[in-house]
Parts: C-alpha cells; sequence; structure tokens
C-alpha cells in the first residue's frame, strides 16, 4: 500500500485523545471539540537499491556540471566536506546516508588516482564530533583510513590560518569560508536534507564559514525577515546564503554538490506508536505507550535521555541528487516536499504542539531551556510555507518539562547566557546589541570550542535569533509542564495542564478561540493556505 | 473524590480510617466493582481507539463489510431459529436487564409493513430492545442496517450478527451503492428494516447530527418512516469511554414510538432527513416534559437538539439526566 497523504483532522467527540510530545515523555491530551489536527504524511517508501541509486547520480549530474568521473584526475586537490552530527534526528542506524555516498566518492577517487583527499566535518560554530559520532556517521571503513592520517578533520571557525577571506557580496556581506575546501581544485559536499531549510549554498557557505561570515545572516534582522526559514523563496537567510554561494562559485571553488533526502521513518517498532494515528494503534502499540510512559515517568530524567539518545532512527533513503548547487537543490527540496508537505487551509488563533527531547544542537545532550524555545518557536513554527499556522497574535502552546538543566561540556555559554542576559532582557535586538559581542569573541569561550567539544560562544545568542519571527508574531507563548521560573525567565507562560494553558491562552485570543494541534513525530511542513 | 488527585484519596483515606467498619466493606465493593468496570470496558489507551467520525474506516477484507453476503440469514430455517431464539432469549434478557416501558404503541396500529425504524442510538442495548418491543407482525420481518465497518469486519461477528438479528451491512461513512441497493431491495420484498441514522453510538450520551441514509431510503421506496425514541440504555450499557458507569447494570429505558412520516411533494432526502430528526428529538423532548408541551415546542420549533449544548466537555457531561436510582444501592453511604 503506497504511503498515505498528510491531512488535517477535524477533531469530533469520538476522536481518541491525541499524542503531545513531552521531553522524555509523552502524554495524552484531550483536544477540545473543533480543533484540527496536522498529522504528517506517512513515510516514503525508500529506494530499493540505494548504492545503485548513488552511482548513478554521481555519473548523471544536474545542472551544468561534469559527471564526478570527470572532475577527478590524478594530482588534484580533492575535499569532502559533510554534514556533521546535527542531522539527521534521530541518529540514523547504520549505515548512514554520509557513509553510503561518500564510500562511492572515495571509490570514484580511488579509480581516478587522486591521493590528496581531505575530509572536512562541516561544522560552522556547532561541537566538534566525537569519535564514536565521526564513526558512526562516515563507518569505520571510512574513519579508520582517513583519521589516523589526520586526514579527516573538523571545521574550525576561529582558525585564522584555516580561513580565507574570499570578497564581500554585493550587500557587503563578508565570504569567509574553509581554507582547505576553498583552495581544493574540487570541493565535493555531502549533504543530508532533513527539512527543506538545509542543503542548497546554505552548505558550504554556513557549514564552512567563519563567525565574520555567519553574523551577517545569523542576527535578528534576518531570522525576522525569513518567512519561513523552510521556504526558500521567502527566506532571507536563504538569500544571503545563495548572494554568499554565488561569491564563492565566482571565486572559482568549484563545488559539486550532493544531497540526499530522508523518509520520515523516525522511530523502531518499539516507539511505533509515535508514528501512528491514535485512532489505529493496535494492542501492540498500546501497549507499548502504556508501557513506555508508565515507565518514563518513572525513570530519573538523565537516564530517560540517554536511553533516547540511543534510538537510532530507521530513517531510509528515498532520493539522491548531484552537480550543480542550484539544480540539485531545486530537486532536493520538490522531494523533502514530497514527504513532507500539508496542505492547511486558514490560520489558528492558538498552536499547540508537544516537544521531544532532541533538537539539532543537543544530540547526546541535553535540551536545555534556550534550546526548547529554539526548537518550539524556531524549528517548529517555522514548519510552514505560505502564512504561519497560527495568526498575528495568536498563542503557541508548547508542551515540555523544560527544566533548568545544562550540559556544560557542550553548552557552556549557553548558561551565561540564561543567568546573565536573559535576566536582563529577552528582546533579540535588543540582545544582540548589548552581549553578542563580548559572548562571541570571549578567549574562553574559543578555547573550549576548538578543543573540547562545546558549542561557540555566540550559539545561543544564534538560538535565540531563531525564535525572533515567532516571538515578533505571537501574542503569547505558554509552555505546559515546565518548570515555572524556568519558563517566566525567557518570557513565556508556564502552565500545569494544558486545560489550564488554553485558559490563560484565552485571555490572549478571546472565550471560543480556534485550535489546531501540529501532530509531530514525523516532521511535516504545513502548506497554509 | 476519586482519581489521581492526591486531595481526594487523601480525604478517601481519612473517611475511610474514621469511618465504621461497614464502610470499609462497602468500599472494598465499590473499588471491585470499578476494578471489574475497568477490567471489562477499559478507556483509551488501555482499551481500543475511537474513531473520529469525520474519517472513513478503511476497508474490510473481501467478503466481509458491504460484500458480506446475508441472504443465508433471511432463509426460513434460519429465520425460525432467530424468532425462537427472539422470543425465548432475547426478549425476556431484555425485559430482566432493561425492563422497557413502551410509550406511542397506539403510532404502530394500522400501520402497513413495510417501515422504516429510526431510532437514536447510544447502546449495543438498542437493537435488542428495540426489535423485542416491536409488534410480532414486524418483529420477525424486520433486519437491521448495521455499520458494515463494525459489525461485519469479522467473518464469525458477521454470521453472529446476521443470525441473531438478521443484521444487514450498511457503509455508514458514505453512500456506499451495494448496501443502499441491498436495504432498499429487502424493503421492497417486505422486510421493514431498523436504521440507526447518526452512524454510530453516542459517545458521551447526547445525540449526534442524523445522516441521511434512511431519508434516501424513505424516498426511494415510498414507505414511510416512523421515529422512535429510546431513553435510558446507556445506563444499561453505555459505550466504551461514555459517561456512566460502564459494563452490564440493569436500568429503566422507555421507548417511544411516533407518528408515522413519508416524505412531502418535492421535499428532498435532505430536508426529510431533518424533520425525522426533528421528529426523533421532539420524541425525546416528550420523554423529559410531557406530550402537550413538546408538542407546542415542535410546532413552533423550540425543541431542544439532542445534541445537547455547545459547552466545555464537562459542562455537557453535568447537563446529561441522571441515572434512574439503582433499585438496591449497595454504596450508600459511599465509602470514600
Amino acid at each position: 500500500m503506497s504511503p498515505r497523504p498528510g491531512f488535517v483532522l477535524d477533531v469530533d467527540r469520538s476522536t481518541p485523545p491525541t499524542l503531545f510530545w513531552h521531553g522524555e515523555g509523552f502524554r495524552l491530551e484531550r483536544l477540545p471539540v473543533g480543533s484540527r489536527v496536522v498529522y504528517a504524511p506517512e513515510p516514503l517508501d525508500p529506494l530499493a537499491d540505494p548504492r545503485s541509486a548513488i552511482r548513478h547520480a554521481l555519473t548523471h549530474p544536474l545542472g551544468d556540471s561534469e559527471p564526478l568521473p570527470a572532475l577527478l584526475r590524478p594530482g588534484i586537490r580533492l575535499t569532502i566536506a559533510f554534514d556533521d552530527v546535527s542531522l539527521p534526528l534521530p541518529p540514523m542506524a547504520r549505515p548512514d546516508a554520509r557513509q553510503l555516498v561518500m564510500e562511492e566518492v572515495l571509490d570514484l577517487a580511488a579509480a581516478a588516482g587522486v591521493d590528496d583527499v581531505v575530509l572536512i566535518a562541516a561544522l560552522a560554530l556547532h561541537r566538534r564530533m566525537t569519535e564514536a559520532e565521526l564513526r558512526h556517521a562516515l563507518g569505520d571503513r571510512i574513519y579508520d583510513a582517513f583519521a589516523p592520517a589526520g586526514l579527516l578533520l573538523q571545521h574550525d571557525a576561529e582558525d585564522p590560518d584555516a580561513l580565507v577571506h574570499l570578497g564581500t557580496t554585493d550587500h557587503g556581506e563578508d565570504v569567509e569560508i574553509n581554507r582547505r575546501a576553498a583552495e581544493s581544485d574540487l570541493l565535493v559536499y555531502v549533504n543530508i536534507n532533513l527539512v527543506a531549510m538545509d542543503g542548497g549554498h546554505k552548505s558550504v557557505a554556513t557549514g564552512l564559514a567563519s563567525y565574520r561570515s555567519l553574523r551577517h545572516h545569523h542576527n535578528p534582522a534576518t531570522m525576522r525577515a525569513s518567512r519561513s526559514f523552510m521556504d526558500q523563496h521567502h527566506s532571507e537567510l536563504h538569500t544571503s546564503n545563495w548572494r554568499m554561494g554565488r561569491l564563492i562559485a565566482a571565486s572559482g571553488v568549484k563545488v559539486f554538490q550532493i544531497e540526499t533526502t530522508l523518509n520520515t521513518d523516525t522511530f523502531p517498532d518499539a516507539f511505533g506508536f509515535l508514528q501512528k494515528r491514535e485512532w489505529e494503534w493496535n494492542v501492540r502499540d498500546r501497549a507499548g505507550f502504556v508501557a513506555a510512559s508508565k515507565a518514563l515517568e518513572r525513570t530519573p530524567p538523565r537516564l530517560a535521555r540517554r536511553i533516547f539518545h540511543s534510538v537510532r532512527a530507521p530513517h531510509r533513503l528515498t532520493s539522491v541528487q548531484a552537480g550543480e548547487v542550484e539544480a540539485v537543490h531545486a530537486e532536493t527540496t520538490a522531494n523533502v516536499h514530497r514527504q513532507q508537505l500539508v496542505a492547511v487551509e486558514g490560520q489558528t488563533d492558538i498552536l499547540t504542539m508537544g516537544l521531544p527531547y532532541i533538537s539539532p544542537y543537543n544530540v547526546n545532550s541535553i535540551l536545555n531551556p534556550i534550546l526548547v524555545a529554539c526548537l518550539g518557536l524556531g524549528y517548529f513554527f517555522n514548519l510552514y510555507r505560505g502564512r504561519p499556522l497560527v495568526r498575528e497574535g495568536g498563542v503557541l502552546i508548547m508542551s515540555h518539562p523544560t527544566r533548568p538543566e545544562f550540559d556544560p561540556v557542550h553548552h557552556p555559554s549557553y548558561i551565561d547566557f540564561f543567568e546573565e542576559v536573559l535576566t536582563e532582557t529577552t528582546d533579540p535586538v535588543a540582545i544582540a546589541e548589548r552581549f553578542e559581542t563580548s559572548f562571541a569573541t570571549d578567549p574562553w569561550y574559543v578555547h573550549l570550542y576548538r578543543t573540547g567539544y562545546a558549542y561557540h560562544g555566540v550559539h545561543p545568542f544564534y538560538m535565540w535569533y531563531w525564535c525572533a519571527h515567532a516571538l515578533e508574531h505571537l501574542g503569547a507563548v505558554i509552555i505546559v509542564g515546565g518548570d515555572p521560573a524556568t519558563v517566566r525567565r525567557m518570557g513565556f507562560r508556564p502552565a500545569s495542564t494544558l486545560a489550564d494553558a488554553l485558559e490563560i491562552a484565552s485571555d490572549v485570543v478571546g472565550p471560543s478561540p480556534s485550535l489546531t494541534h501540529l501532530h509531530t513525530p514525523p516532521i511535516m511542513l504545513a502548506d497554509v493556505t | 473524590m476519586t482519581g489521581p488527585s492526591p486531595t481526594g484519596s487523601w480525604a478517601g483515606r481519612l473517611r475511610s480510617a474514621a469511618g465504621a467498619a461497614t464502610d470499609a466493606g462497602l468500599g472494598s465493593r465499590r473499588r471491585r466493582a470499578r476494578l471489574r468496570a475497568r477490567l471489562t470496558s477499559p478507556r483509551f489507551p488501555l482499551g481500543a481507539p475511537t474513531w473520529p467520525g469525520s474519517l472513513d474506516r478503511p476497508a474490510p477484507d473481501r467478503g466481509l463489510g458491504t460484500d458480506y453476503d446475508t441472504a443465508w440469514s433471511r432463509r426460513y430455517p434460519v429465520r425460525l431459529a432467530r424468532a425462537v431464539l427472539l422470543d425465548n432469549v432475547t426478549r425476556p434478557l431484555a425485559r430482566l436487564v432493561a425492563d422497557p416501558v413502551l410509550r406511542g404503541e397506539e403510532n404502530l396500529v394500522d400501520l402497513e409493513a413495510p417501515v422504516i425504524f429510526v431510532a437514536n442510538h447510544s447502546s449495543h442495548v438498542d437493537t435488542p430492545l428495540l426489535l423485542s418491543c416491536l409488534p410480532v407482525r414486524f418483529r420477525h420481518h424486520t433486519v437491521v442496517a448495521a455499520a458494515a465497518d463494525y459489525f461485519f469486519d469479522r467473518k464469525w461477528k458477521a454470521a453472529l450478527w446476521s443470525f441473531t438479528l438478521a443484521t444487514i451491512p450498511i457503509e455508514r461513512a458514505r453512500v456506499n451503492r451495494r448496501s443502499a441497493a441491498l436495504a432498499a431491495d429487502l424493503v421492497a420484498d417486505g422486510w421493514s428494516l431498523v436504521i440507526f441514522p447518526e452512524g454510530g453510538r453516542s459517545p458521551d450520551g447526547w445525540g449526534q447530527p442524523f445522516r441521511g441514509g434512511a431519508a434516501y431510503l424513505a424516498e426511494r421506496t415510498g414507505r414511510p418512516v416512523v421515529p422512535v425514541h429510546i431513553d435510558g440504555t446507556r445506563h444499561v450499557l453505555p459505550k466504551s469511554g461514555a459517561p456512566g458507569r460502564s459494563g452490564l447494570h440493569r436500568s429503566q429505558v422507555t421507548v417511544t414510538f411516533g407518528s408515522r412520516l413519508s416524505p412531502d411533494e418535492g421535499e428532498d432526502a435532505r430536508r426529510f432527513s431533518t424533520r425525522v430528526e426533528m421528529a426523533v428529538a421532539a420524541l425525546a423532548d416528550e420523554r423529559s416534559t410531557d406530550w402537550w408541551t413538546a408538542k407546542r415546542r415542535a410546532a413552533t420549533g423550540a425543541t431542544p437538539s439532542m445534541a445537547g449544548p455547545e459547552v466545555a466537555p464537562w459542562r455537557r457531561a453535568w447537563a446529561l439526566p441522571a441515572a434512574p436510582r439503582p433499585a438496591h444501592d449497595d454504596e450508600w453511604p459511599l465509602a470514600d
């Protein structure tokens, strides 16, 4: 049976309670009659033979690119950059898409006699990947061949010797990227396109860039003008990246882009109920839900986190395309839409969502309060095309425990941001003006970023800017089940239950509001008309 | 107060500690009754989920659902066996658990078969009870429209209900030519039809909008519709998840038959369906007030809707008429 498309359910009295993620747990909430629930399309059928599909894509490139074998010659400098640990979510079961693609690319490079090959994890300002994470993403074969020889690098956005300034765009944006990548004869970029925001020129112009370059589009003004991040034609973030990408190409950097899309088969069978529509839960699903939710209620959060972060998603490849960046990305975006697009008619007064335990920035770590805000207001709120799901002045209700917990190894600057910045103001513009530079240039944060496993000092600012569009658009943000003091610190309103949250929301949107619930997982993109 | 509230739980414990020994005994009976109810009719997610009314159920296997052939259940040997079962088992059982009070029986006098009985629906008890209440000339020559996706999704269920209640499969989510044609042919052959146009049992005790199938069949066959209101079966055997004590309980039931209705000249099925729905609502009003009050309200279009007030779920539950007091309530005084 072919996968069913996404749809919008009108809640009636016969509708069973609806599943909400709640951090490292779940809740079943009964939504008011007349509410709408947006359900994602079912996972697409995967490619039957991914390796053949990859080989076909490399030899039949899109756009004005030559086939990869024709670009590989003895004596050239070849750099293969790849997306970091932030993709996909959760990490996919072996083999990872990057491993499959890079093994094919390296097979061709070996056949062509290319000796000078370097692999670079395109971290931007993210934390470095651990050996285990690199092995998982690339496979042991690649790791053992390149890492011991020092040929498996992680992009360092604070190493002046490893960066090169390629110029400025006509909008005055500095373009500074990884020197090895820029000075190679061929830069192959291996991408995983989990959402429509990923890929395209953003891969190189962001993934291999420095703070000097990134600050031009990672700021409140750009974020507010990106409506949404998931719609590249209406995203200032993408427009800026596209300007930079074209300058990179004009500077003589030859990029061969390889983009992959995955289906939304996000959780293994044990958590099968997460992806099914509630009225289709069979005995096994219900037993799984009851067992998992009851067990998680009694499990300390730290242990629950470890359990969830050990989950490997059964994601499978649905497409792979290679060649010239813009032509490739157009095809990739169409394939992402094929999997994720759901037509939704009209906006809503109240948008509800359950937030999971994971975001791109806390793989194997804690979803701290700032990342909770970013996940809800930055990512889920922006899962739209056309218009936001919730009307201007509407209310967003998120369900998450939102504990004041931080990972001191991965997120050291987040702790100071929470204690020193959010206590002063929650306005993204004021935060950028008053605090960004001191965090971005703090030598201790730079040291931790370069030598440890810490996100860059400026990263929590970017997470807050990510929320800027939603913060400007919404009348109120309510977090259900969150730690009240933590929620208030971020300028949001706490609520114990969904019913309480709806009561609070009625103060903002009136007594008979419309309500729409974004049912995740899996992720989707609402096409709001 | 019961449930997760610590206040209620502690209050219950304190009362139990301070109460008499007899209270403790009654409390344990109450708890046992609750446990039995939970085991026999658990709520989602322990029990099966309900299905949103706006969605079609997936088509059942071939040979099931609307494809199931019920012709065997209308052959004479089977009809004879069913008649024996209905008169000697089903009727006594119905009287035992529901003890129905019949009103408006006079509307069935001189009524020429076949007719289409249209009733509200809140319990699985409705069908056997209504069949039990029909006069003999209807009782053994009536088929019951039953949801194809629920009663005909397994071979054994299809055979069981076809035999015991003379059910025929009806597609409830949309118009299905096969099931509509079967019902119309049977009416044309002289079989009366019982149909519950709400499409399913009430999930919360209040009525649901009528679908047009009954009115369509009336128009197509030219046979009259008899509106029927069944009151109280939700206290006998409520739908899983509906308010009230789950499981089977004895309770008083009232079945009210209304005057026959036929489509007016030029009246389409949709408008006729609305009129039938209003007629059943008027019978409900008659049950809660009196015949005259209900008549006057109906004449002025002031008959209360069976759908109940459009307010928060707890207020809808609150507004439901209370269950008739059990004949012997062994749970007084309350233990917790």
